[in-house]
């Protein structure tokens, strides 16, 4: 083989870089996002385990419900009616997108594009830059 | 022989009795969720207005000022400050730019002299036959059931070719955020719009459902402006054409508007 040596320690430099990530965080927990839930309320529109899972699926069918159908309100499988609506029911309850909704989608990485119109209930009109 | 066939039959049509309960029971003690309208709303078979100019003209623009203030402050619509990225819902249009139509020629001259420069409250017509629901690739733009032209700002990808078909430049694309441009209160309940969508007056859906008028016809103390549903025999719009003379915005295009002109 020419130039093992070389080759070796290039092949030992790239393998330390590779799994940098690796031995870097392990052993080391990740702390999980702490969500502020609301206080004078237990029970979402539908069961916790729902809601973590699929909560993105529901809205955008309340989205189209609304939209698209003209149909506004939901009743849930216990038979309670909501009416479907971001900003005025689920904000209503959980009262700060950046403790509840951010600290999750930052945590996963993702950016839903909700608030690119809808408005937080912790949007400050003096953000409005001018 | 035949007391075997007889109980074969019995059998056989039990079982499909049987297989038939299990779904039925299924459907009656259903808990899934549903989705339905909510039970306040208005509900009409073709949505219209007509603005009364006769009583506009009285008023004069500061009565047309404060009808567009009551739309744009519920649907925080922004005051861009600048001609070519305006948006507009109910906005004021010369005489002459809201009825050009060659239609009726003989109209204009009547109209000679008092309606010269006299200004037109103007929105999104709903049009029976809309150009721009025609156009929008994406069906972001639709006409519903009972006529209003709605937007679905979720799926609009501002292509702009709902703005280039409408005759009445009643569509407006935002070219930039627009919340910094938000001149009125903001309307927490109400969502503003984003860059790259294209916005419109969608005769208020949003109050109907709740069982209100359109912001601005609850703004028009004096009548200005009527809402109502002209399926309806005996509604005030009705009424109000049957007893009035009326013209519509370029009706030779064949687009059928529903905002009706009494001047």
């Amino acid at each position: 083989m020419y130039n093992a040596g070389k080759i070796i320690i290039g092949i030992v430099i790239f393998v330390i870089l590779a799994t940098f990530p690796i031995w870097y965080n392990h052993g080391k927990a990740v702390t999980l996002p702490q969500l502020e839930l609301p206080k004078d309320e237990k029970q979402c529109v539908e069961a916790t385990d729902f809601m973590k899972s699929s909560h993105m699926k529901m809205l955008d069918e309340w989205r189209d419900s609304v939209v698209r159908d003209g149909n506004r309100v939901y009743v849930n499988g216990a038979g309670k009616q909501y009416l479907m609506s971001l900003q005025v029911t689920c904000m209503k309850c959980h009262t700060s997108r950046e403790k509840f909704c951010d600290r999750c989608h930052n945590y996963l990485n993702v950016s839903p594009g909700c608030w690119d119109c809808h408005i937080a209930p912790d949007y400050k009109v003096a953000e409005r830059s001018k | 022989m035949d007391d075997n066939r007889r109980r074969f039959l019995k059998i056989a049509g039990l079982s499909i009795l049987g297989m038939g309960i299990k779904p039925a029971a299924d459907a009656l003690a259903s808990a899934e969720p549903k989705m339905i309208p909510s039970p306040e709303a208005l509900v009409g078979k073709r949505w219209a207005m007509v603005v009364n100019m006769k009583k506009l003209r009285e008023g004069g623009t500061e009565v047309m000022d404060r009808l567009s203030l009551a739309c744009h402050s519920t649907h925080n619509v922004p005051d861009m400050g600048n001609p070519k990225s305006d948006v507009k819902w109910l906005w004021q249009e010369p005489y002459e730019h809201a009825f050009p139509g060659t239609e009726s020629e003989i109209l204009h001259k009547h109209h000679e002299g008092w309606a010269s420069g006299l200004k037109v409250l103007v929105l999104c017509n709903h049009c029976d036959n809309p150009p721009c629901v025609r156009v929008c690739p994406t069906k972001a733009t639709w006409k519903r059931p009972d006529g209003i032209v709605m937007m679905d700002y979720h799926r609009c990808i501002g292509c702009r070719y709902c703005m280039a078909a409408c005759p009445y430049g009643a569509r407006s694309l935002n070219w930039q955020d627009p919340r910094p441009f938000i001149k009125t209160e903001l309307n927490r309940e109400y969502p503003t719009r984003t860059r790259g969508v294209v916005e419109k007056c969608t005769f208020c859906f949003e109050r109907l459902a709740k069982g209100l008028k359109p912001a601005c016809v609850d703004a028009a103390k004096n009548k200005e402006l009527v809402f109502g549903d002209m399926e309806d025999p005996k509604s005030e719009v009705r009424e109000l054409l049957k007893t009035n003379f009326f013209i519509r915005r370029k009706p030779e295009l064949g687009t059928s508007p529903q905002v009706y002109y009494i001047l």
